[in-house]
């Protein structure tokens, strides 16, 4: 027994001896290394991401349970049309290109052409979601509130948390366009920018699950 | 151990992280692929549904979610460039256990709630309109 924890103690003062070594392992480090301004965002922005994703998560799952339960009011064929949910999908694609070509714009420090761009990609985003809102104003208009039914309830729940999220990206958006007309395609703009490029797209991501699970899925019901 | 900050992005290959614009790679071409992928990713099922062309629903929702699922990887590989080296392979492991958890409370709710109504009272459709 004492002769192991000898032989136990012995490896960590090897290793100590043995850390200046680039080659040997290193355990821990004693000189901070450099943590350049903004070098964490990208990951802790997925990381938010990837929390918001849960909560779509339980929406989703909340609406698979009591989609089915429409207490004898409308169901998804009364109310949805294909028609309209394709040209909002549609929006949402083109919106997504068109902050790709933002993006591209911006690593090439072309300032007029980066604003255009998000320029264009902010009035798809307004299309989608004043078809949205339309959709939901029909909707209630004919008695088909969130308070109908169960189905209803978890259905404005999702697409209007998806809804909101597209709203707050809007106004993130003109900020950001405010910040680049100020003060240009500084470093911290750039990031901010990757950011909102993230969010952007992650939201045309939910919006695959919530076509294909509520509107065409429903329609098959 | 070395503070000078140029030892650091080549010598330790295990970080590279601390380069912001070295690891993105955005480029028109990839915007464009994953652009026309997702169209058609999106073009098929709509149709598929719009048409009503296989008449069992069964089988329609499941090609269905497959496109979904093909244009959510789609997505992720071309507007959010992922990759398992991004971040260090930091973004992938959050991912996946995002997924993780996904999985589980989408399938654990849809299976714990399958019995949901078998123990409602029988109702008429006529008692149904007149609840408030």
């Amino acid at each position: 027994m004492a002769k192991r924890t000898s032989t136990r103690r012995t490896p960590p003062a090897a290793a100590a001896t043995a850390a200046p070594t680039p080659a040997g392992p290193v355990f821990y480090e004693l000189d901070e290394h450099p943590h350049p301004e903004g070098s964490s965002t990208m990951l802790g922005f997925w990381m938010y991401l990837m929390s918001d994703c849960l909560i779509f998560a339980m929406l989703f799952a909340t609406f698979g349970v009591l989609g089915g339960n429409y207490a004898a009011g409308p169901g998804p064929k009364d109310l949805f049309e294909l028609p309209v949910v394709a040209v909002n999908t549609a929006a949402l694609l083109f919106s997504s290109i068109t902050y790709g070509f933002a993006v591209l714009a911006m690593q090439r420090k072309l300032v007029a052409r980066t604003q255009l761009w998000l320029l264009v990609t902010a009035f798809f985003g307004l299309c989608f979601l004043a078809i949205e809102l339309n959709e939901f104003a029909h909707m209630i208009a004919e008695g088909a509130g969130p308070q109908r039914s169960a189905f209803l309830s978890s259905f404005f729940t999702l697409v209007g948390t998806h809804g909101l999220h597209v709203t707050f990206g809007l106004i993130w958006m003109v900020t950001l366009m405010v910040q680049v007309a100020r003060f240009g395609l500084t470093s911290a703009n750039q990031r901010r920018l990757m950011c909102l490029s993230m969010f952007w797209h992650f939201l045309d991501v939910i919006w695959i699950g919530v076509f294909t699970f509520v509107y065409l899925m429903g329609m098959l019901r | 151990m070395t503070t000078d900050p140029t030892a650091h992005g080549p010598v330790s290959p295990a970080q590279p992280g601390h380069d912001p614009e070295g690891e993105l790679h955005v480029t028109l071409r990839g915007y464009l692929t994953g652009f026309v992928l997702a169209v058609i990713l999106t073009a098929i099922p709509f149709y598929l549904v719009m048409s009503g062309v296989i008449p069992d629903k069964l089988i329609t929702a499941l090609i269905i979610m497959a496109f979904a699922g093909a244009q959510i990887v789609v997505h992720m590989v071309y507007f959010l460039h992922m990759t398992p080296k991004a971040e260090g392979g930091w973004m992938i492991m959050a991912l996946i256990f995002t997924l993780i958890v996904l999985v589980i409370a989408l399938v654990g709710s849809l299976w714990v709630m399958y019995h949901l109504n078998n123990n409602m009272m029988p109702m008429s459709v006529e008692q149904m309109r007149q609840m408030p």
